[in-house]
């Protein structure tokens, strides 16, 4: 027992400790296992395991990613499935087939049903039926969705690292360098980006045809590559932005200071350090540019800027479908959907990376 | 503020002679003259032609005259029709104006008011139904909007006329010009709003005793403005491009499909100059909307 007796009484109110609850052995030093119970640290996280811990409490965001998931499978495995050719037009026993012209869903056209009747053998079906030039709709809306998808994909890449290039530099330098960087940046933000796409799309049209004859990139047509380049030289700028901002703020904190002590290059810093830690406004950047990007593409198909004929897009599916639209109004009601569906589930993808990675958010 | 704007001034001068430099040297880089017709005119009536349009000047000296002609209000002709740019554009701006503006308008005080409603019933059954829409009507490229709207309400229902410019009707193509900014402002109202009602005078009013309506329209909303105001740059400029698919599904003669008919017969003066006037013009928007953020918000700080 302590020797509390020359204590004075403990007052009522009093915040002193009572030391006559106690007795020697609430004073022995804890075991080990004590010590092991006390013990109620969380399995230690990374970056993105937190992130999608919590990305995987958003229904939205998981739901988008099952329809995209699905969309992607789908213009992967249909055209292994599916035995028409985007560009082919309707043949039946090698003789083209004049009366596939515009059939409707399931629909086989006079030729195809006394094939089959003749042989017995099961053609495919024409899932989405037809289009004027008897091709099968179906794995058109595929090769549109694939081109849609990859032209996103494709240019929110070549954003990402433009501006990540030209963000860091201008954020990490500073200076001189920084403010010569960034009055390029403001007067190609101020320009307005669709009227310059359109008008350059019309001239490297016109110009880069003969460039590409014979190449790979013909494949892909002037439209495309224009697209590409004119993503290329306009639309890093925001991006650029951001980085550059998020660099500003990362580069004074000690940790940078230390390995700058140490001796550590420029690239190393940046690599190491400084990126790392704007990674989730990065990541947010690249998903949500891609919809965007989408959009911009449809728009162009849309105005006859697209992709060249027989390849397709979404965009120009849309457009083609304009003209029968009374009649066959179906071919105008898929891309659409489509389309929608798409940016919906990446811009959903987007918010849903948002609230999951970014910091301040927390 | 007075350094900040001319800032923002020499910065839009700066644009829009970069969009002018462009458009002029990307026009000459396209094979073929404008008098490259396939009906050959004789080398002597060409050389005259040039001379007349000074296309037998070095490419840099016309620029400099171009811009001169420009600064005097000289668009040049058109390719396709020899029409008067500056007369056909601006005839056909007169009805795009009016398009644009009353979808801007339409979109400004529906997505206001969407936007007040749903910050208001936060997480209840309006508040969830606005975004739904809203979300929707953001993942809708504008042509694909405008064709559906046309395709039900013209032709299948009939509850709309088509377009003609005798029985003009602009319900439907103002509906589909003005979904997106509207989705878009209704959102922004709505995080803009639900911030204002947090802060700590909206708390003070209510405890003094103001009405509701007055907290609402007096304190909150008019403080949650500001960040919508930002938005009218982009939106004109939206707006603006948006009206070029917009205006050529419903067929309605404005500049936009002025734009996109130019583009189909390869007008390139046509092409160029309607590119330039609606820079200019979107380049002044955002100007204007730029300046009018820092006056309307003094809480902001000048560079």
């Amino acid at each position: 027992m302590l020797e509390n007796q020359g204590l004075k009484k403990r007052q009522l109110f009093s915040a002193q400790v009572d030391l006559s609850k106690f007795n020697d052995k609430d004073f022995d030093q804890a075991t080990e296992d004590e010590k092991k119970q006390q013990d109620v640290m969380g399995e230690s996280t990374t970056f993105f395991k937190d992130g999608m811990r919590r990305l995987r409490k958003n229904p939205l965001a998981m739901g988008s990613i099952v329809v995209l998931v699905l969309i992607i499978a789908t213009i992967i495995i249909a055209p292994m499935i599916v035995p028409y050719k985007y560009s082919q037009i309707i043949s039946v026993n090698g003789i083209r087939d004049k009366t596939a012209a515009n059939l409707e869903p399931f629909e086989y056209s006079k030729l195809e049903t006394k094939y089959m009747e003749e042989t017995g053998e099961k053609l495919f079906p024409h899932i989405f039926g037809t289009d004027s030039l008897s091709r099968d709709y179906f794995i058109r809306v595929i090769y549109g969705t694939r081109v849609s998808l990859s032209v996103g994909v494709v240019a929110s890449i070549m954003v990402l690292i433009i501006g990540l290039l030209y963000g860091s530099i201008a954020g990490y330098f500073g200076g001189a360098i920084d403010l010569v960087m960034m009055r390029i940046v403001d007067i190609i933000y101020s320009l307005p980006d669709m009227l310059i796409i359109i008008l350059l799309s019309v001239v490297l049209n016109e110009t880069l045809k003969s460039f590409i004859e014979g190449t790979v990139l013909q494949a892909l047509g002037t439209n495309m590559i224009s697209i590409f380049i004119v993503f290329g030289l306009l639309y890093w700028v925001s991006m650029a932005r951001l980085i550059r901002g998020q660099i500003l703020t990362i580069k004074n904190n000690e940790y940078v200071l230390a390995a700058r002590c140490i001796g550590t290059k420029n690239g190393r810093i940046l690599r190491k350090h400084i990126l790392p830690n704007c990674l989730s406004v990065i990541i947010i950047t690249t998903a949500l540019q891609v919809p965007s990007a989408i959009f911009t593409e449809s728009y162009l198909s849309f105005l006859g800027l697209g992709v060249s004929d027989p390849l397709t897009s979404l965009g120009s599916l849309a457009n083609d479908a304009r003209a029968g639209m009374q009649s066959y109004p179906l071919r105008l009601v898929i891309p659409a959907i489509a389309i929608c569906l798409i940016v919906l589930a990446l811009n959903l993808l987007g918010d849903g990376l948002r609230d999951a990675f970014d910091s301040k958010l927390k | 503020m007075a350094k900040y704007i001319g800032k923002r001034l020499i910065l839009a001068i700066i644009s829009i002679f970069i969009v002018s430099a462009i458009t002029f040297f990307v026009m000459n880089i396209i094979p073929g003259g404008p008098f490259n017709k396939e009906k050959a005119t004789s080398a002597e009536a060409q050389k005259v032609l040039e001379e007349r349009y000074n296309l037998d000047k070095p490419l840099p000296e016309q620029y400099a005259l171009y811009l001169k002609n420009l600064l005097h209000g000289d668009w040049g002709v058109s390719l396709h029709n020899g029409r008067d740019i500056w007369n056909e554009i601006t005839s056909r701006f007169q009805v795009s104006a009016k398009l644009g503006g009353m979808a801007a308008a339409v979109a400004i005080v529906i997505g206001l008011v969407l936007g007040s409603i749903a910050a208001l019933t936060r997480n209840r059954l309006p508040d969830r139904l606005i975004i739904f829409f809203t979300t929707l009507g953001t993942a809708m490229p504008s042509f694909v909007f405008a064709t559906l709207l046309l395709l039900i309400f013209c032709l299948k229902l009939g509850w709309f006329p088509v377009w003609s410019s005798s029985n003009p009707n602009y319900v439907l193509p103002i509906i589909a010009l003005s979904v997106y900014p509207m989705a878009y402002i209704t959102r922004l109202t709505k995080t803009s709003m639900l911030d204002a009602l947090n802060q700590d005078y909206v708390r003070t009013a209510k405890a003094k005793g103001v009405p509701g309506w007055k907290v609402i329209f007096k304190h909150a909303l008019r403080n949650a403005l500001v960040p919508v105001v930002t938005y009218v740059g982009p939106m004109v400029a939206y707006i603006l491009t948006g009206s070029m698919v917009v205006e050529n599904i419903f067929t309605i003669g404005g500049l936009g499909s002025t734009f996109v008919t130019s583009i189909v017969n390869r007008d390139y003066t046509m092409i160029m100059a309607v590119t330039l006037f609606l820079a200019i013009l979107m380049v002044v928007a955002n100007l204007l909307t730029d300046i009018a953020y820092k006056m309307i918000d003094p809480r902001i700080t000048f560079e």
